[in-house]
């Protein structure tokens, strides 16, 4: 199967247009055609041609920028396709799909029939391609490009066999135009000449030496649907419909040793519309019973309308999760890590977080705060002095001069130092550019007031000024 | 007036307690610390005042402790029932900012039995709800005898299974204990209340 304007199909197919159409590649600083219609190639262009010079033929040229990711997509989910036709089937080149039909042609009544039948549902699907069936892949491959029946091969040009421009050249120049001729020329020079790999095509095409066909791995698809064949509404039955999903994408899950992380629940309505209902787990988790309740709120907040007649259930993120021995049932992690996703249902999982230390003497950076579904709690905190309890932004007060003031106002309280205990001097991170501590330098001190607070105040040295920033327990 | 503390303390597993004053952070940590150590603190995200894991460390481990932080009271609220229901953590502290409701207070409570947990709110002065089994006021109170103190007053203004009354109190971050301590006419070496 060969589709020689794969790219350009595969854009016209979402807006089709009669126009001269062509995709551009670039190359360097100039832009080459990479993929025309037909009606582009009824206006003289060909491929390979510069887009000023294809602009200047044709001046009504649609162009398009070349996607080669998008193209290597497309072709894989044809190669999913075809495997209607066959269970063997594997990518060629960029533009191009190889089917090993032995023992499936039977199936579709013979190998004319199941051509027929590709062509048909191909051209529904406004996919120009070329198809040849024949008994080496080499062969079938040269047919499809060059075309010709398999007992013509030897009438065929060289280059039918799969060969690098420059060998196809050289061949060219010895004379050898057409397969029939490169077979029947002595070997050995050939091989001394070309290397092995001509005459391995060669062979190929010929069927002396083998070429399977390697279907490629599927990836696992964590995705699960369901058609019903009348519409529901009820939030029990949705629920229902959604337990059974579950049970056999868990199954899948469980199968692969995989855990979903995030769960996308689409249900789609009579009149079309789908609503989605999504679920972010605080961990991997791969059990029907422990994640059903988690749907529970998102699915009661749908509105049915007509009523729910398919429902897909996809795993969009899901990590790694070996089997684990069962734990003892006092510490239960996980019925934390789904108090943590119902929470996070509501007010979202990043806003469920946990302290983390970090490396840093500023006390707004002496710790991280991570989201917990996301993070291990770790320990190692360490304060070489007593710290706050309570941190706030800091509040500028009325004092002079670097010892502690005996009477300060603070929060319109009235205070007064009984005990201060300091300086701890801590410097400005330099290296990290922070607004509020501009004022340079800071001396902290622990005031205990006589009216019972106990204040953390600093002093700014390099630039006069008191502030109290926490409140000790 | 004294109290009897082992009475009181640690808060009563099943229910919602409140508390308000200026120590009533300090009073959080020690109650959680006192009630299984594991806690979810539930707080309004635009509060500017930030927790710091290096203060509760004399209380209660920073890595067992989880934050949340809502948009809302009303999501405060729901954090803290679908929590105390739950069971999976001994504690549930939560920072309200607006008076409770006999209703809001009355669910805390049903959701803190279903689960055996104890909540706690750090309530402003005189906004608690008349559903909750004690209410605390907290305050430090200057010791002039040690420089990293945690001397505070309690005093339990509301009780609905017990008596009211206030104590002063200090933790002992070495071998973590509440110690409770005398009234000051009562200690010894003191002068004798006159009769």
């Amino acid at each position: 199967m060969w589709f020689p304007r794969l790219a350009s199909d595969r854009v016209l197919r979402r807006d089709p247009s009669e126009a001269p159409f062509v995709i551009a590649a670039r190359a360097g600083s100039t832009e080459l055609i990479h993929c025309l219609n037909t009606a582009a190639e009824r206006a003289g262009l060909h491929r390979g041609m510069r887009m000023a010079d294809a602009r200047s033929f044709c001046p009504d040229l649609i162009s398009r920028p070349a996607d080669p990711r998008r193209d290597a997509r497309f072709q894989r989910s044809l190669r999913r396709w075809a495997e209607r036709f066959c269970p063997w089937v594997g990518v060629e080149d960029t533009d191009g799909l190889v089917l090993d039909i032995t023992g499936s042609a039977h199936l579709w009544g013979g190998e004319a029939a199941m051509l027929t039948d590709m062509r048909t549902r191909l051209e529904r699907a406004h996919l120009s391609v070329r198809l040849a069936a024949a008994s080496t892949r080499g062969a079938a491959w040269a047919l499809a490009h060059f075309g010709g029946i398999e007992e013509a091969l030897f009438a065929l040009p060289v280059a039918a066999l799969r060969l690098a421009p420059e060998t196809v050249t050289a061949l060219q120049r010895l004379g050898l135009g057409s397969i029939g001729e490169l077979a029947t020329s002595p070997r050995a020079p050939l091989a001394r000449r070309f290397g092995p790999d001509l005459l391995l095509r060669l062979d190929q095409a010929l069927g002396a030496q083998p070429e399977p066909v390697t279907p490629e791995v599927e990836p696992p698809q964590f995705s699960v649907r369901l058609s019903l064949p009348e519409p529901i509404g009820l939030e029990a039955d949705v629920m229902a419909a959604t337990e059974r999903l579950l049970s056999s994408l868990c199954a899948k899950l469980a199968a692969q040793e995989m855990g979903a992380r995030q769960l996308c629940l689409t249900l789609r309505r009579v009149d079309q519309a789908s609503q989605q209902v999504e679920l972010r787990l605080a961990a991997p988790m791969r059990e029907p019973a422990r994640i059903l309740p988690l749907f529970q709120r998102g699915v009661s907040e749908v509105d049915a309308g007509f009523g729910i007649d398919q429902i897909r259930l996809e795993a969009t993120q899901v990590e790694h999760s070996p089997v684990q021995q069962m734990g003892n049932q006092a510490n239960r992690p996980e019925q934390l890590a789904d108090l943590i996703t119902r929470i996070g249902t509501r007010i979202g999982l990043e806003n469920i977080q946990r302290f983390l230390p970090a490396d840093s003497h500023i006390p707004e950076r002496s710790f991280l705060i991570a989201p917990a579904a996301f993070s291990e709690p770790q320990s190692g905190f360490h304060a070489a002095r007593p710290r706050p309890i309570r941190l706030f932004t800091p509040e500028p007060i009325l004092a002079a001069g670097p010892t502690p003031p005996e009477r300060f106002r603070w929060r319109r309280m009235d205070l007064t130092t009984e005990r201060a205990t300091g300086p701890e001097r801590i410097a400005p991170e330099w290296w990290l550019p922070d607004e509020a501590w501009r004022r340079g330098l800071r001396d902290y001190w622990k005031i205990d007031t006589c009216e019972g607070r106990r204040l953390w105040l600093f002093y700014t040295p390099q630039n006069p000024g008191w502030f109290v920033q926490g409140e000790f327990a | 007036m004294s109290l009897h503390l082992p009475s009181f303390f640690p808060l009563r597993a099943g229910r919602v307690h409140e508390v308000c004053g200026a120590a009533s952070t300090g009073f959080a940590a020690i109650a959680a610390a006192v009630a299984g150590a594991r806690a979810l603190w539930v707080q309004e995200a635009w509060l500017v005042d930030m927790l710091i894991p290096e203060g509760m460390m004399p209380f209660i481990e920073p890595a067992n402790l989880l934050l949340a932080r809502t948009q809302n009271q009303i999501d405060t609220l729901a954090v803290a029932e679908e929590a105390l229901k739950d069971g999976s953590l001994p504690v549930v502290v939560l920072e309200v900012t607006r008076p409770l409701y006999l209703r809001e207070g009355r669910r805390l409570q049903l959701a803190a039995r279903a689960g055996q947990t104890t909540g706690l709110c750090i309530i402003p002065e005189g906004m608690g709800s008349n559903a909750t089994e004690t209410r605390w006021r907290a305050g430090p109170v200057y010791d002039p005898a040690r420089d990293d103190s945690t001397l505070m007053r309690w005093e339990i203004i509301k009780n609905k299974s017990g008596t009211t009354g206030g104590l002063h109190v200090f933790w002992n971050a070495q071998t973590h204990r509440l110690h409770v301590v005398p009234p000051v006419g009562e200690r010894p070496g003191s002068a004798q209340r006159p009769e």
